[in-house]
């Protein structure tokens, strides 16, 4: 039965991808039987051509899917190269997982904190630096060129990135390989950047991919510090959406398959980019030089990725103070006052939100488990892998368009919205991370264990649960921590999947941030933040629990 | 109880490259070692023998257990035990637990297990965790749980290979005499000449020498 | 095996989750047999869809709720809505789809050109509200504001809630001397740039100011009573995109972007990045200072000549499935008790549609005992109440105001 498993698995991420852009293609020439579009037309593409703005938007996903992308991955290789063979990389590693659990809507909050006229920055360096008795009327937050959008983005993916290079590295044996090519004259950084960062590359291409797509299609870290006049195209086709002039659904369709053509765009523009970067490398790597490339990459290596630890860190302290705050003015750099007045009214709503949150992403990342558990077990056991690209597909897939198909097409099908259809939603896009995770370790896992069980007359169901499963409870954990951290972070999925009808600390965050008391953002926002790092504490800790007595075992590898 | 293996015109090959040919008979107590340079195929036959053979290579013949064909059956039912280069001790399972991971239903399993690691000299190990055992002590854990798996040929892939040279010794002794006090029929891979056992015993080459 | 049935079991709840919403069906209840309708309510899920944009009021849709649900046994589900105009398309849909009955929207918080649309389009359940038993409370006879939206009557088909007028509010340790008259406010604005702004339109605020700025620089006010004519929309308005245009400019962020919404403006006002902008009411605004958004300074105020203040409503739709325990929960929140709390400044800071003097001595004292704090206005503080315009003018000045001023 486990036969099934690959395609089951697939049929599930498939599906709903597969109707999303039925329901989003057909709509966006006019086909919509539910608002009375019978025949295809062109018209909703001439009323899309017809918004004011709207080359603008595209080129500002376009860009910003782009920039994003590649300063982010400037900054890991940089840093990855400033700390080749000293002990900044464990530190890394340590650092890494925390700050992954912070859900994008969260970070974006606290970077606008952070650099708005009236914020953080401003006020440490006021009045004495600056001058300013009352914060500069300066277009910070949602500043035309996107850069706001674009530094809350970065923030969130160098973590990323940096985590799954950190996961592929061991792979390439660089301890060895850098000290053949330091052994030739080269020094650590550039001899890292030349022999270690080409091989790592490859290694890290379906993530990158991911973080062009998803930087070129965000809605809830646009909404947050994107421009407003005009928005992101993703912001944009949102707004004609949940826009109540119903006749808008048409154009909003045909927008999201615009979308859709500018996140492809975005990829291929940037598979270009990799094949004149390879170009341009390989004159590098066969010249004389030996280490031109080593001040850069250690200054931006070690400073950009200071930059980054320390802007996430004050980011979350000033939303964390700004949440028990009393009053707290510009230029004052601590708050006046301190209650806890604000969480005492907000708990109840947060314990609501919570729980629905919890009711989503505990289940979604339960089935995610159980079918990349299935996937990789028929694997294992020779079982014809099958179309295993699929599963990657709604990481690599802009959320909006197949989102608003998918709705689509549930409302043709008479599906209520409501929890049950985001679940499945949910489930869609935590499968590909919750399968990315586990299976790194499942395939490191000797063969050898399996062997001796069944000789030792276990069938092959026994020797799943009693030994495969047991040994890799870590890696198991961490998938699901990973889970629980993508799920409760999904913002569009709950949105447009519960017709606003099911509010998670994602959807209230991110409604709440778009201006409001700080207090309460900051509430909702580390709330946000509570069970994706309660998920790492649990992957982290648990197992050192259940195997204190089993050395071999505590440290997670076998 | 005595059993004997009958290797019956094993041929395995990948694609169209001959590895593997094999006819032997092996009778209680008695040790068929093979040898050959490393990727000659040694260990895919031992992977045939249990049953772990990867789709890759195609292989004839037959693998007779005290007369039955169990070419077809599946690792778990086929009572041929294996042992490795490394002991490899369930690390989530203590050593009574590892010892009784392969036990069969019977009368009083723990009461067996524990005098089984009396007579071993690893009396109160029962609850010891296995990262905790010297090299080998392991080696005698995974020997005993071997054993008490009853099973009914057994299958040694380079499992001295990793002990230094006294203990070498000491284990290899220990394994043989155990395996022959059994009636179990054994199939032993090295490339060391000075793991085959004393009193002799059939020897096959694979590889460059032979077909 | 036990472990399988339970999974059977949760599958198969999980399937019932995703079947359309059962239509229960029966004659609509009749609000002039109460005691009838609180017992039909008793048991029924009302969704009541309200505008989700200011945290106090939805706390406050909380505390109604769950006294609704150990007073009356009706549960309530606020269906949190960014603009009231999604519950009407999505009413309009059910009807345009033959749906009936058994519709997904019980209760809507609406007002103006919302309530026209629906009550134009028959989607309106009633009437039904001057039969809830609180209605007299309102004392229509001396308040006819309750009776009329926008310029619209009425009859009976929404029942009033709460009330608002525009006022504007500065910190008066910055600004001691705020302009009182839109010219006023002109000139300050050029003096000091960037410290103005108002929420981006179509919010709620965003537009009211519009309306507010149109009726003081309209050369006929009284146009703006009847409905708009299309032909003569722009002479009537040339003067407010004129003073717009002028204004603009010195506006926070010099107008290139705007603040979303009420709650923004107030945080920028916390912030110091405004001295002055608008908001709904005076005592939310005091709510405001009590809970330490806003500094002590904070004072509020209406222009000269009045400013513009409506009374918001809550209306049933003709489909709605808990049409009795819809109408258990107006009625409730008609209360007294209800809407003290409601005018609470701890609480919301809502102004009250009850005739407060009328009351009987034990509720009056509910309201008398208020503490409205420093920014508070009593209520013979507030200035002349200017009626809203028909509801056809804010579509027109919404679209108008796109036009000109977003995307650019």
């Amino acid at each position: 039965m486990l036969r099934f498993a690959p395609a089951a698995t697939a049929a599930l991420v498939a599906g709903p991808i597969l109707a999303g852009l039925a329901g989003v293609l057909l709509p966006a020439f006019g086909v919509l039987p539910a608002l009375g579009g019978d025949a295809p037309s062109l018209d909703p593409w001439v009323r899309l051509l017809g918004q004011p703005g709207l080359a603008r938007s595209m080129l500002l996903s376009l860009a910003c899917g782009l920039a994003t992308t590649a300063v982010s991955l400037a900054i890991v290789l940089a840093f990855l190269a400033a700390a080749a063979g000293t002990g900044w990389l464990s530190w890394a590693r340590r650092v890494t997982g925390p700050l992954l659990a912070v859900p994008h809507a969260a970070v974006a909050v606290g970077v606008a904190f952070l650099i708005a006229p009236s914020g953080l920055l401003a006020r440490a360096l006021s009045p004495w630096a600056t001058g300013w008795r009352q914060p500069p009327d300066l277009l910070i937050v949602h500043d035309p060129l996107g850069l706001a959008m674009m530094a809350g983005l970065v923030l969130k993916e160098v973590p990323f990135l940096l985590l799954v290079s950190l996961a592929a590295l061991p792979a390439l044996d660089p301890a060895r390989r850098l000290a053949i090519a330091r052994s030739l004259g080269h020094r650590r950084a550039t001899a890292w950047l030349k022999v270690v960062a080409p091989g790592l590359y490859p290694l890290i291409r379906l993530p990158v991919y991911a973080v062009v797509a998803y930087a070129s299609s965000t809605v809830d870290v646009a909404l947050i510090l994107g421009p407003t006049s005009p928005p992101t195209l993703a912001v944009a086709v949102l707004r004609w959406f949940s826009d109540p002039d119903l006749s808008l659904r048409f154009m909003a369709a045909a927008g999201a398959v615009a979308q859709l053509g500018v996140t492809l765009a975005a990829l291929a523009l940037w598979r270009f980019g990799e094949a004149v970067a390879g170009g341009l490398g390989r004159i590098w790597l066969a010249g004389p030089d030996r280490g031109i490339a080593e001040r850069p990459a250690l200054a931006v290596g070690i400073v950009a990725m200071s930059a980054v630890v320390l802007a996430l860190g004050l980011a979350t302290t000033g939303l964390a103070l700004a949440s028990v705050s009393w009053r707290w003015t510009f230029p004052d750099l601590l708050p006046d006052g301190f209650t806890v007045a604000v969480w005492g009214r907000t708990l109840p709503g947060i314990g609501a939100a919570l729980a629905a949150t919890l009711w989503i992403a505990v289940p979604a990342t339960l089935l995610s488990l159980a079918a990349a558990l299935a996937v990789l077990e028929n694997e294992a056991r020779g079982g014809r892998a099958g179309p295993t690209w699929l599963l990657y597909l709604p990481m690599l897939v802009p959320q909006l368009p197949f989102l608003f198909g998918m709705a689509a097409g549930a409302e043709t099908a008479r599906l209520a919205p409501g929890a049950g259809l985001v679940l499945l939603g949910h489930a869609v896009f935590v499968l590909p991370y919750v399968f990315l995770t586990l299976s790194e370790a499942y395939r490191r896992h000797d063969p050898r264990w399996i062997m001796l069980a069944r000789t030792l007359g276990a069938s092959r169901a026994r020797a799943f649960w009693v030994v495969r499963l047991p040994m890799l409870l870590a890696p198991c954990l961490a998938a699901a921590a990973v889970g629980l951290a993508v799920s409760v972070g999904q913002y569009l999925p709950t949105l447009l999947l519960g017709a606003g009808r099911v509010e998670t600390v994602t959807t209230a965050a991110v409604a709440m941030a778009s201006g409001g008391d700080r207090r309460l953002v900051g509430a909702w926002v580390l709330a946000q933040a509570v069970v994706p790092v309660t998920g790492f504490a649990i992957a982290l800790l648990l197992p050192r629990l259940v195997w204190r007595g089993r050395r071999g075992l505590r440290d997670g590898g076998a | 109880m005595t059993h004997r293996l009958h290797l019956d015109g094993i041929r395995i090959a990948l694609g169209d490259v001959p590895l593997v040919a094999v006819d032997a008979e092996v009778g209680p107590g008695e040790v068929l070692t093979v040898m050959g340079p490393s990727g000659s195929g040694k260990s895919t036959l031992l992977a045939f023998l249990a049953g772990f053979l990867d789709p890759a290579f195609r292989a004839t013949g037959r693998v007779l257990l005290d007369g039955e064909d169990v070419t077809g059956e599946p690792a778990e039912r086929r009572g041929i035990g294996l042992l490795f280069q490394d002991p490899l001790l369930f690390p989530h399972l203590s050593v009574g637990g590892n010892l009784l991971f392969g036990m069969p239903a019977g009368a009083d399993r723990r009461g067996r297990m524990r005098a089984a690691l009396a007579e071993a000299g690893l009396d109160g190990f029962a609850d010891r965790d296995p990262a905790t055992l010297s090299g080998g002590q392991r080696a005698r854990v995974a020997l005993l749980r071997l054993l008490l798996s009853q099973p009914r040929a057994v299958l040694l892939d380079e499992p001295f290979a990793r002990l230094d040279a006294p203990l070498r010794r000491e284990i290899r002794d220990l394994t043989f005499a155990r395996l022959r006090a059994a009636g179990l029929p054994a199939v032993l891979v090295t490339h060391d000449e000075a793991d085959r056992p004393t009193w002799g015993g059939t020897a096959v080459h694979v590889g460059a020498e032979g077909g | 095996m036990k472990r399988f049935n339970r999974l059977l079991a949760a599958a198969a709840a999980f399937l019932l989750s995703l079947s359309p919403i059962a239509a229960p069906a029966g004659a609509a209840p009749d609000a002039g047999d109460w005691p009838a309708v609180l017992r039909e309510a008793r048991g029924q899920t009302v969704y009541w869809n309200a505008w989700a944009g200011e945290p106090r009021i939805n706390d406050y849709i909380a505390w109604a709720g769950r006294e609704a649900e150990a007073r009356f046994g009706v549960t309530v589900v606020h269906v949190k809505l960014s603009d009231t105009a999604e519950a009407v398309s999505r009413v309009l849909a059910e009807k345009s789809a033959g749906r009936s009955e058994g519709g997904s929207v019980d209760l809507v918080w609406i007002n103006g050109e919302n309530f026209a649309s629906m009550k134009r389009n028959g989607l309106l359940h009633g009437p039904w509200a001057e039969d809830l038993p609180n209605f007299a409370l309102t004392d229509p006879a001396a308040n006819p504001a309750v009776r009329e939206d926008f310029t619209v009557p009425v009859e009976g088909y929404e029942a009033p809630w709460g009330k608002a007028q525009l006022v504007l509010f500065h910190d008066a340790s910055r600004l001691p001397a705020p302009p009182r008259s839109l010219p006023a406010l002109l000139q300050w604005a050029r003096d000091n740039p960037g410290r103005f702004a108002y929420p981006l339109p179509p919010d709620f605020l965003g537009s009211t100011f519009l309306k507010q700025a149109l009726i003081g620089l309209a050369a006929d006010p009284a146009a703006l009573r009847r409905p708009v004519e299309a032909d003569r929309f722009e002479a009537v308005t040339a003067p407010l995109w004129a003073y717009l245009d002028a204004l603009h400019p010195s506006l926070w962020r010099s107008g290139r972007a705007f603040p979303a919404s009420g709650p923004a403006l107030r945080q920028l006002v916390s912030d110091g990045e405004l001295d002055l902008a608008p908001a709904f009411s005076a005592s939310e605004i005091a709510a405001a200072v009590l809970g330490g958004e806003l500094s002590d300074s904070v004072r509020s105020y209406t222009p000269d000549g009045g400013s513009i203040g409506n009374v918001n409503f809550l209306a049933i739709p003709f489909n709605a499935a808990h049409k009795a325990g819809a109408m258990v929960l107006a009625d409730f929140l008609l209360s007294p008790e209800a809407q003290a709390r409601k005018l609470d400044p701890q609480v919301w800071g809502g102004e009250t549609v009850l005739a407060v003097g009328r009351l009987p001595a034990a509720e009056r004292a509910r309201f008398d005992a208020l503490a409205l704090g420093p920014a508070g206005l009593r209520p013979g503080e507030q200035a002349p109440v200017l009626p809203e315009p028909h509801p056809s003018w804010m579509e027109a000045l919404e679209r108008g105001w796109a036009g000109r001023y977003a995307a650019r």
